[in-house]
């Protein structure tokens, strides 16, 4: 009797469990449900790098927070025409131009370097830019990136005779920024740059080797092809007879590449030369229209995309 | 009492191996896409799809991040994200539908089957319905689908300079997932 009582009490749990255990599997999956519920939870938990803070890798004569991604050659050729107060003679500055070409390559998502070959004074260029920290958004927000710029110069026009002897070294210059950027939104960015030149010598004992300065610049959008950018250094202790460069330009977008349009008073566009030998003033009317073009290259493809199959 | 237990006990659990689903899924499914234009070649890659299929019903799903496409180059996917396809506020695209003619795939057979997809793609926060014929392959229990459909970028909201030019106007969409 007693253990007909414990067979029907172990049959009712079994039975119960069996049930139990029907219900779970035999209800459908709601694959539709389950996707739902699963991006909702993939949503809180996401962080997202911000991506496109500015079109390209130069505001108009410097260096924006974009670096060109990895295996991606950028041909640029930079164009400054004279200066429109030149008048009606000179084709309002048409006639004359200053230009830089130059190559940048993307060796890792982060670390960006270029050469490049300047007319003004016959400057040569190499420069790397190396993202520190990365504006992003979601489960691990930050508000701002960060990146490191360094330029060295060299400058090949013959110097003027001196009564002393000049060495190689004397020819170099050195640039360090480092470039704060934030993307607000799609419609506007804004970057601070804190910028050290340093003259390897100066031609006299009054001027200091060492010119702080600190560059703003911006980017509003205007229509999905279109962003108005603006570029201003302030200098600390300019050299005497040297302004403030001060450019306002049109980045325009044509699939493939981004033109870059400008009015700026700086004749020169490697960072020394704009940045601490602007002696252009907008108020004279030293304005100088130029741009930028560029090209990109794709030589070492994305491992995902060499794998594919097309 | 005792007999009339077991029996009961055995439709239960008979019952319970014929009604149980398998879910299918990956995480590394591939999706690619070609909307070549003109000479310039426009296509991209995703291989961190999500997909999940349920083997008695028939219902299958796709969900990917659209960031997650890697072009040939860095200035073509950024035009991708912020011209096209609005990333910022369309940061998904998904799938959502039923192999319609998922009876006649037997999935303890190695074995292609031929089958049909009907459900609805959401591109772009838009919504369309697609009906489309693809490949199921079945090796050693494991399935993997194959498919490859047009869609017409219009119609999904997504506007901008050279669509219909560089960009073709229908983009060629492939998909490849092995589930586990």
């Amino acid at each position: 009797m007693y253990s007909l009582k414990k067979l029907i009490q172990s049959s009712a749990i079994v039975l119960f469990i069996l049930f139990f255990s029907n219900q779970l599997t035999a209800q459908d999956i709601d694959l539709f449900k389950m996707q739902d519920a699963q991006d909702k939870k993939e949503k809180e938990n996401k962080t997202e790098l911000v991506t496109a803070t500015f079109k390209t890798t130069r505001m108009v004569n410097g260096q924006s927070i974009e670096n060109v991604g990895k295996g991606i050659l950028d041909l640029k050729i930079s164009h400054r025409f004279g200066t429109v107060n030149t008048g009606a003679y000179n084709f309002f500055g048409l006639d004359q131009a200053t230009m830089r070409i130059g190559m940048d390559y993307g060796v890792t998502n982060r670390l960006m370097v270029g050469i490049g070959r300047s007319t003004f004074n016959k400057e040569f260029d190499g420069f790397l830019k190396y993202r520190l920290l990365r504006q992003s958004t979601g489960k691990r927000s930050f508000p701002f990136s960060v990146s490191y710029a360094g330029t060295a110069i060299l400058q090949s026009l013959k110097p003027a005779p001196t009564t002393y002897p000049l060495n190689q070294t004397d020819q170099y210059f050195f640039v360090h920024q480092l470039i704060i950027a934030r993307k607000f939104n799609d419609y506007f960015s804004l970057q601070f740059v804190p910028t050290l030149v340093h003259y390897n010598i100066v031609p006299l004992e009054t001027q200091p080797n060492d010119l702080y300065s600190v560059g703003v610049g911006y980017r509003l959008r205007i229509s999905k092809r279109v962003n108005l950018t603006g570029e201003y250094y302030y200098q600390l202790n300019p050299i005497t007879g040297n302004y403030n460069s001060l450019s306002f330009g049109f980045d325009i977008e044509t699939g493939g590449h981004v033109f870059q349009l400008h009015f700026t008073n700086s004749t020169g566009i490697n960072e020394k030369s704009f940045i601490s030998e602007t002696t252009g003033q907008w108020n004279n009317g030293d304005i100088h229209f130029g741009f930028n073009i560029s090209r990109v290259f794709t030589i070492v493809k994305p491992k995902a995309m060499a794998n594919a199959k097309w | 009492m005792k007999k009339i237990l077991l029996s009961v006990t055995m439709i239960a659990v008979g019952l319970t191996m014929a009604n149980a689903q398998k879910l299918y899924s990956t995480k590394t499914g591939q999706i690619k896409f070609n909307a070549t234009g003109g000479v310039e070649k426009i296509a991209a890659v995703n291989n961190q799809v999500d997909s999940k299929m349920v083997d008695k019903t028939g219902q299958i799903v796709f969900s990917l991040l659209v960031n997650g496409f890697i072009f040939d180059n860095q200035l073509m996917k950024d035009h991708f994200e912020e011209n096209y396809l609005e990333t910022t506020k369309f940061s998904k695209a998904d799938f959502k539908g039923f192999i319609t003619n998922i009876s006649s795939v037997d999935f303890t057979k190695n074995g292609k089957y031929n089958i049909t997809i009907d459900g609805s793609l959401t591109i772009h926060g838009v919504t369309q319905k697609v009906s489309t014929a693809g490949s199921l392959t079945i090796a050693n229990g494991k399935p993997s689908i194959a498919g490859v459909f047009k869609v017409k970028i219009k119609e999904y909201g997504i506007t901008g300079l050279y669509i219909g030019e560089k960009i073709a106007s229908e983009a060629e969409i492939s998909v490849d997932c092995k589930y586990d």
